[in-house]
């Protein structure tokens, strides 16, 4: 299976642009990045505000185009798909977090995380049986009714990690999964994104400001600077972690 | 998206803002309400026109007459026998003529103008025979004073109203025309008139006894002048004869009656006199107006003329067809502006909902479910808002039609279903409602399914 090989190419970048018109004058908020991601690797995305990271997350899932250069995911150049194919690839390749949730309000958690599984035309019954699995997986099986303004905000990042992975994607794109929660929350969050990381061999594109939660969860450290790569560094302390057997006692 | 999925997440959707969303639908209902209560409204005046018009007799009767009393006046351009061998148009050929299909029955055609007596007071007027199967099928007869011929020959008569007014001497006064038809018949029913006519009999002429006995000039018949005392039962505000023009009858009487009489009718030459009478000509009555056209032929095969006014429902169909088209378009305004209300209410919850539309785009949702979602939408008021429309529209109908009718018992007319709404208005307006609740989704629709998800996440 190629997500269990570790060579295979997940993401590439080609020198990538993004550059946004602002009348005269042109922000350029990804200049020529080019980077490769193996399959399975967990990559942190780090850089001051600014510097491009949500924009570069946001071209490799598919929610952009970029100006120039090409992306590439599991061997599809994103420039060649259509509109409808990108839908698809955000379906099924991609599973993505925010920093603020982004659960639907006037939906239960359930329906929130079942909602990909409606675009995905999955069966009725199937489908609230998957979400209750995945929020089951996440801790949340006592709370499957209750709307996300109910919950506090470690719980409702657990949920939209449900609804992320609902699809089983190759790739998660996480942007400040725990920008918005305290550090003992967010270590948890953290924790649920490595186990999936490691019991699904799926690839893990996090931005984060945090130094060091990314030394401790990435095996690899993706620095940006003004929509550059500045520093592309391995983190073996936290790949050594990864490949160990469990000894942190993640949630099941 | 699955259609149950998209259906499903756009009623909650809708329900997200109910408040909103309702008025939206009260909109759409008040713009279907004022279409239907409008097409009801031409629909029915429609049927009632119909209606009046089949009982009129007007378009349910041929006319037959003997081609031989034609050839004097007439260029004779009919195709059939030439005049000369057209058949006479006698008790024969009528019975032959009532065996046609479709035909219901075929009376002689009975019309004279004479002397009618009342109070010593001479009045010239014309005076035509009715079937007595007019009782029922002649809606002029339904909403008169007092009653119908008792009998089928019963010496009785029924007054048009202008003749009822030159009785009294009462002259309508200009401008107004609702001289109370109740008052009018008040002094004239059960009251008296003497005919005095001309009695056509074969020779040798029979003494007669209340006149002396009068030869024609020249003629194989003589004429005997008569009279004959006629009993009021009726006055009718209609005017029963209207097919006849400049010839209709004012006093009407049954036509048995008029036969047993003999009258000399004006116009009516007999070339071959005989005891069988001849007729000038009949009417024919037609159980269907569809089939008319083809009595009329037949009844020319027969060697007679026929005519008929059959051509006339044309233009009153013509006629309605606009009045519909008029009163469709005024009441399509106010769908118009609902539509708008549709517009303006997708455009807002796209602004509403802009995050949302973003998290869905960004979990793999395509343009077609984010469109089909706020078509749906616009689908799901329009169907609402179309039932409900449609039975506010029938209660407007309803209403209309109950005031319509006060108004008609106080002016002491019968009362009449002004209204109507027929199966297709209900269904054409609910799917109208929702063609028209749809394209106006078509732009907050297209509008959604663009929205670029990168900027509508970037929203906090
Ligand atoms: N739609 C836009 N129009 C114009 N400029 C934009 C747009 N989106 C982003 N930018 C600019 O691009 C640059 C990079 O933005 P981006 O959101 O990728 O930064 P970031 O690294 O994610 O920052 P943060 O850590 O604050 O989230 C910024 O200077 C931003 O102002
Ligand atoms: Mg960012």
């Amino acid at each position: 299976m190629e997500l269990s090989d570790p060579n295979a190419l997940a993401v590439r970048t080609e020198s990538v642009c993004r550059h946004y018109r602002m009348g005269e004058a042109s922000v350029r908020a990804v200049d020529g990045i080019s980077i490769d991601i193996r399959a399975g690797e967990f990559v942190a995305l780090l850089g001051a505000s600014g510097s491009g990271k949500s924009s570069l997350l946001n071209l490799v899932a598919g929610l952009d185009r970029p100006t120039s250069g090409a992306v590439t995911v599991h061997g599809n150049n994103l420039a060649t798909l259509s509109r409808e194919q990108l839908a698809k690839y955000r379906l099924h390749t991609v599973g993505m977090v925010f920093q603020s949730f982004n659960l639907i309000p006037s939906m239960s958690l359930l329906e929130n995380v079942e909602l990909p599984l409606r675009f995905a035309e999955v069966d009725r019954r199937e489908r609230s049986a998957l979400a209750g699995t995945a929020l089951e997986r996440v801790g949340l099986s006592a709370r499957l009714a209750h709307r996300p303004m109910e919950l506090s905000g470690g719980e409702q990042q657990r949920a939209s990690l449900a609804r992320a992975l609902i699809n089983r994607p190759k790739l998660l794109l996480a942007d400040e999964p725990t920008g918005n929660l305290d550090s003992r929350t967010g270590t948890e969050i953290m924790e649920l994104i490595r186990s999936f990381n490691q019991s699904m061999g799926m690839t893990v594109l996090m931005v984060t400001h945090e130094q060091s939660l990314a030394e401790k969860y990435a095996g690899r450290m993706l620095h940006l600077a003004d929509g550059r790569l500045v520093d592309d560094v391995a983190n073996d302390n936290a790949r050594k972690r990864s490949s160990a057997p469990d000894s942190q006692g993640e949630p099941q | 998206m699955k259609l149950y999925d998209i259906a499903d997440l756009a009623v909650r959707n809708l329900r997200e803002s109910i408040f909103r969303n309702s008025l939206t639908t009260i909109g759409i209902s008040v713009g279907v309400a004022s279409l239907v209560a409008m097409l009801s409204l031409g629909i029915g005046l429609q049927q009632l026109a119909s209606r009046r018009l089949q009982k009129s007799g007007l378009f349910d009767t041929v006319v037959a007459s003997s081609r031989r009393d034609l050839r004097n006046f007439r260029e004779t351009r009919e195709e059939g026998p030439a005049p000369a061998e057209s058949p006479a148009l006698d008790e024969a050929a009528r019975k032959k003529i009532e065996e046609l299909p479709g035909v219901v029955e075929a009376y002689p055609d009975i019309r004279f103008a004479t002397d009618l007596r009342f109070e010593d007071k001479p009045h010239l007027t014309m005076v035509a025979g009715v079937p007595f199967s007019a009782k029922s099928n002649n809606d002029a007869f339904d909403g008169m004073q007092g009653s119908f011929f008792s009998s089928e020959a019963a010496a009785e008569v029924i007054l048009q109203k202008s003749f009822a007014e030159e009785l009294l001497g009462i002259k309508p006064k200009a401008g107004s025309d609702d001289t109370n038809i109740a008052e009018l018949a008040k002094p004239l029913l059960g009251k008296e008139l003497v005919m005095r006519y001309a009695e056509r009999s074969a020779p040798p002429a029979a003494p007669s006894e209340a006149g002396s006995g009068e030869l024609a000039n020249g003629a194989a018949y003589s004429v005997v002048s008569r009279q004959q005392a006629l009993k009021i039962v009726g006055v009718t505000d209609l005017d029963p004869d209207s097919m006849r023009g400049t010839a209709r009858a004012r006093v009407f009487l049954p036509l048995k009656l008029a036969q047993d009489l003999h009258v000399m009718q004006s116009g009516l030459r007999d070339t071959a006199p005989s005891d069988q009478p001849t007729y000038a000509s009949l009417s024919v009555r037609v159980g269907n107006p569809n089939q008319v056209p083809a009595v009329e032929d037949a009844i020319k095969k027969m060697g007679f003329s026929a005519f008929s006014l059959v051509d006339a429902t044309r233009s009153m169909r013509q006629f309605f067809a606009v009045l519909d088209g008029f009163l469709a378009i005024f009441g399509s305004l106010a769908l118009a502006v609902a539509s708008i209300g549709i517009v303006n209410t997708l455009v807002m919850a796209i602004l509403e909902r802009r995050r949302e539309i973003g998290i869905m785009k960004a979990l793999g949702a395509s343009d077609a479910d984010v469109r089909g979602l706020f078509f749906a939408e616009a689908g799901a008021m329009g169907l609402v808002g179309g039932a409900v429309g449609v039975s506010l529209g029938w209660a407007i109908g309803r209403l209309i039609n109950f005031g319509t009718n006060i108004y008609l018992e106080r002016q002491h007319f019968p009362p009449a279903q002004i209204w109507s709404v027929p199966l297709w208005l209900v269904l054409g307006a609910i799917a109208f409602s929702m063609v028209v609740s749809l394209l106006s989704g078509l732009y907050p629709a297209a509008r959604a399914a663009r929205l670029d998800p990168v900027q509508a996440l970037r929203y906090e």
